[in-house]
């Protein structure tokens, strides 16, 4: 099917499909001003799927710099350039450039919406993870879904312009079938991340996720990734498919792991701050007040 | 959608053939999906990518089964019963397949023609049924429940898992009434209670059961077609009214074959001599007092204990009720029928000449009454009305011109159906539906998160007609094509409804 674009019934937000991306986004300004920017959207929207899909096995093999300069530079289309740059600090550990592609994407079309263009605010969202721009003054509250079986705003975060922040990003427990779309090698509920932009946000989220985890328990059911998705980036690593029950102290240290490296992330500048979620408690990495007392 | 192989617009990433065959290379359960140039290769049971395609026992699936209901006919042109063990699962095409919208998918907000635009021939006219799935969030559910118990007040908040869902609204005779759903609960509060009100909805439309308790009221289990179950009770009969009600019926056939008769139930208890209907008729005082709290003459409330005994009290030993006779005014010889609002219970008895009731056989002209009050009940459902508005944009998927499209289903020259039954269409501005969904297909309904309602909905018009309110003529196929379409569920024609394809009588032209 071709890409998709509607604006959806409030007449405010457009709705941009293609495949298995689905966009949401939503300008503020002078209405002819938005009108330009839907279009801009729109317009570098169109090949971004096609642009992925060219790139695929590259995109789904890990990153290493060894590997990346032997290439001549990785990846070469304009998101798959911004998933690189995302995953490129967590080379030494496992990752591929695919953990980085809903924040990269987000990112991308944001970039083309506001080209040229002189709006208020603007977010994209691309099924959770979200890119925004902010101009001097301005705001966005964003909610945190804890569980998206039954969702419901857990927490709320403002987020100003003045704030090193214009990309946020979630991962966690809500993998195929329950929700999401991606498999996860922790057991977080959801992690949420605040970064410079949506795709660090997106990549750092999954490290955190992945590090909330309780190796070896025998509560947690693990099966290969390629079991599930034959064509999976994870391969024949282990992902969690289910988690059992888990005791409060049990569940504390699995935060506490993830914490430790949100903590490492945010010292290293790599990220703004990052919630973490599990069974109904919760950890926060940051230090600015704002959003410790959002969570 | 999978039917894309025969849509007129050609794709333009329909993917290349040769990316196309790698893929397919190394398969052995596993399905590589074109709807989208990822080419996602599904393990058995698995979906996508997207969650919207998945491998349904080795073939590539939409993920929502598509409904044909088709009837059958035999050679004396009469409906036959559908056979479902003996179906060889093949569609037969032709005028007996009608398409319903259910799976039909949507191109909402419909930018593009709808889903399907089918046509058939029947008796010589080219029929056209534009078919497409609303996505609906201007949408409620109204529930009818028949019982005279109480339910809670009328504005009482109706709750699923503590989450308001609706509203108790007003009561209709023997029946309490409930608005689920709207506009309001959907998309006006809290994100949890929209989801939940959504899930209500579509339980109940699906002809699901919900468990929902109403503030200051009781808890009810609702179930399209079922008797309601109130306060963990299994409602069973309607009454044929309230004690005072069946007073009021039956007061005329009494008069003259007994002197005095009590209706025993657990709401309202009815003398008839006390009571309007015996005054009107000069009935003479009989001077038995029941039990219980005097509401308006000849009306008492509380006469025992609920239970399953006599009327819906406790009672199994009518005279129980009794608090006493006055010996100034009954007098020897009285009459006296006791008798539960189903006519269930019945006793018959004359005074002595203590005033002691005694047993006596009941008389033809009053065991015909009791027998016409067990007639008059009827079983206690309920009743679940979806109701809908399609809107403009939806219309638009219809024809170019979607105002036309209002006017022709007004004119009665466009027929509505939603997965094939028959709707009610309000008067008035737009096309507001409703449908009883116990007359739809099982599951015809879905959601989408917004959260909104998904319901399938059918326009149907002779081809003449379509063209003439600016349909989107290129874009008819004939109902054999529907064959290709790999999700297609055929299921039998429900054989009480009016086939829709039958050119309608009359049409206001």
């Amino acid at each position: 099917m071709n890409p998709l674009a509607v604006l959806l019934p409030d007449g405010k937000r457009l709705h941009l499909q293609h495949g298995p991306i689905d966009l949401i986004l939503e300008a503020w300004g002078d209405a002819r001003e938005v009108a330009a920017a839907y279009r801009q959207a729109t317009t570098a929207f169109a090949d971004v799927l096609p642009a992925l899909v060219r790139e695929l096995p590259v995109l789904r093999s890990p990153l290493s710099r060894e590997a990346g300069e032997r290439q001549g530079g990785g990846p070469q289309g304009p998101v798959a350039q911004r998933m690189r740059v995302a995953c490129e600090p967590y080379a030494a550990e496992f990752i591929t450039p695919m953990a980085a592609v809903a924040g990269a994407v987000a990112d991308h079309v944001l970039a083309a919406m506001l080209a040229g263009r002189d709006l208020a605010k603007a977010y994209v969202n691309d099924g959770g993870d979200i890119a925004f721009h902010l101009a001097p003054g301005e705001r966005l509250t964003c909610g945190v879904v804890g569980n998206l079986r039954s969702p419901a705003i857990d927490g709320t975060v403002t987020l100003t312009a003045d704030m090193p922040v214009r990309g946020i990003a979630t991962s966690g427990a809500a993998t195929k079938g329950s929700g999401g779309r991606s498999f996860s090698f922790g057991i977080a509920d959801a992690v949420t991340v605040l970064a410079e932009n949506a795709a660090a946000a997106d990549a750092a989220a999954t490290i955190i996720a992945n590090a909330v985890d309780l190796p070896g328990h025998r509560a947690i059911q693990r099966l290969p990734a390629s079991e599930i998705d034959p064509d999976s980036d994870l391969g024949e690593r282990p992902v969690t498919v289910k988690v059992g029950k888990l005791f409060e102290s049990e569940i504390r240290a699995a935060l506490k792991a993830g914490a430790v490296k949100g903590e490492a992330l945010r010292q290293a500048g790599l990220i703004f701050g990052a919630v973490l979620l599990l069974r109904g408690h919760h950890l926060v990495c940051s230090n600015d007040i704002r959003l410790l007392r959002a969570a | 959608m999978s039917g894309m192989d025969h849509d007129p617009v050609a794709s333009t990433d329909a993917p290349e053939e040769s990316a196309l065959a790698a893929a397919r290379a190394k398969s052995d359960d596993i399905v590589t999906c074109d709807a989208c140039p990822v080419l996602c290769r599904i393990r058995l049971g698995k979906t996508g990518a997207c969650d919207r395609y998945g491998n349904i026992g080795g073939k590539l699936a939409r993920m929502d089964p598509f409904v044909v209901a088709q009837r059958t006919i035999d050679q004396e042109g009469r409906m036959v019963p559908f056979m479902e063990g003996k179906w060889d699962g093949a569609l037969v095409p032709g005028p007996n397949s009608f398409i319903t919208g259910i799976g039909a998918g949507t191109t909402y907000p419909d930018y593009k023609p709808a889903p399907f635009i089918v046509s058939s021939k029947i008796d010589g006219v080219d029929m056209v049924t534009v078919v497409t799935e609303g996505i609906f969030s201007y949408c409620g559910v109204k529930v009818k429940i028949d019982t005279d118990r109480y339910v809670g007040p009328e504005q009482a908040a109706v709750r699923v898992k503590g989450e308001q869902v609706g509203h108790v609204t007003t009561a209709e005779y023997g029946s309490q009434m409930l608005a689920i759903g709207g506009v309001r609960h959907l998309t006006g509060g809290s994100k949890k209670e929209g989801v939940i009100a959504c899930d209500t909805m579509l339980t109940l439309c699906n002809k699901g059961a919900v468990e929902m308790s109403v503030d200051g009221g009781a808890t009810l289990t609702v179930q399209g077609g079922r008797p309601p179950v109130i306060n963990g009770a299994a409602e069973e009969r309607m009454r044929v009214g309230c004690g005072s009600a069946t007073i009021g019926i039956f007061a005329k056939q009494w008069h003259g074959h007994a002197d005095e008769v009590i209706v025993v139930d657990d709401h309202i208890t009815g003398v008839l001599t006390e009571h309007q209907a015996g005054r009107f008729l000069d009935m003479r005082p009989a001077g038995i007092r029941v039990r219980g709290r005097k509401s308006t003459p000849g009306r008492y409330f509380q006469v025992a204990n609920p239970g399953t005994g006599w009327g819906g009290t406790d009672i199994t030993e009518p005279l129980g009720i009794i608090e006493k006779i006055d010996p100034k005014t009954a007098w020897p010889g009285l009459r006296l029928l006791m008798v539960s609002t189903t006519g269930e219970h019945a006793a018959w008895f004359v005074l002595d000449g203590d005033l002691k009731p005694q047993p006596a056989e009941m008389p033809a002209a009053i065991s015909i009454v009791v027998e016409r009050i067990g007639e008059n009940c009827e079983p206690a459902l309920c009743t679940v009305l979806f109701m809908a508005g399609a809107g403009g944009s939806l219309r638009a998927g219809v024809t170019e011109n979607p105002v036309r499209l209002t006017r022709s289903v007004r004119e009665a020259i466009t027929r509505v159906t939603s997965g094939g039954a028959p709707v009610y269409v309000w008067p008035g501005g737009g096309i507001t539906y409703m449908v009883d969904v116990t007359t739809m297909p099982d599951n015809a309904f879905g959601y989408v998160p917004t959260p909104a309602i998904v319901g399938p909905i059918e326009f149907t018009m002779s081809r003449a007609d379509y063209l003439a309110l600016g349909g989107h003529g290129d874009f008819i196929r004939p109902v054999e094509s529907i064959r290709g379409v790999e999700r297609v569920k055929t299921i039998p024609w429900t054989p009480a409804h009016p086939w829709p394809l039958t050119p309608q009588i009359g049409a206001g032209r």
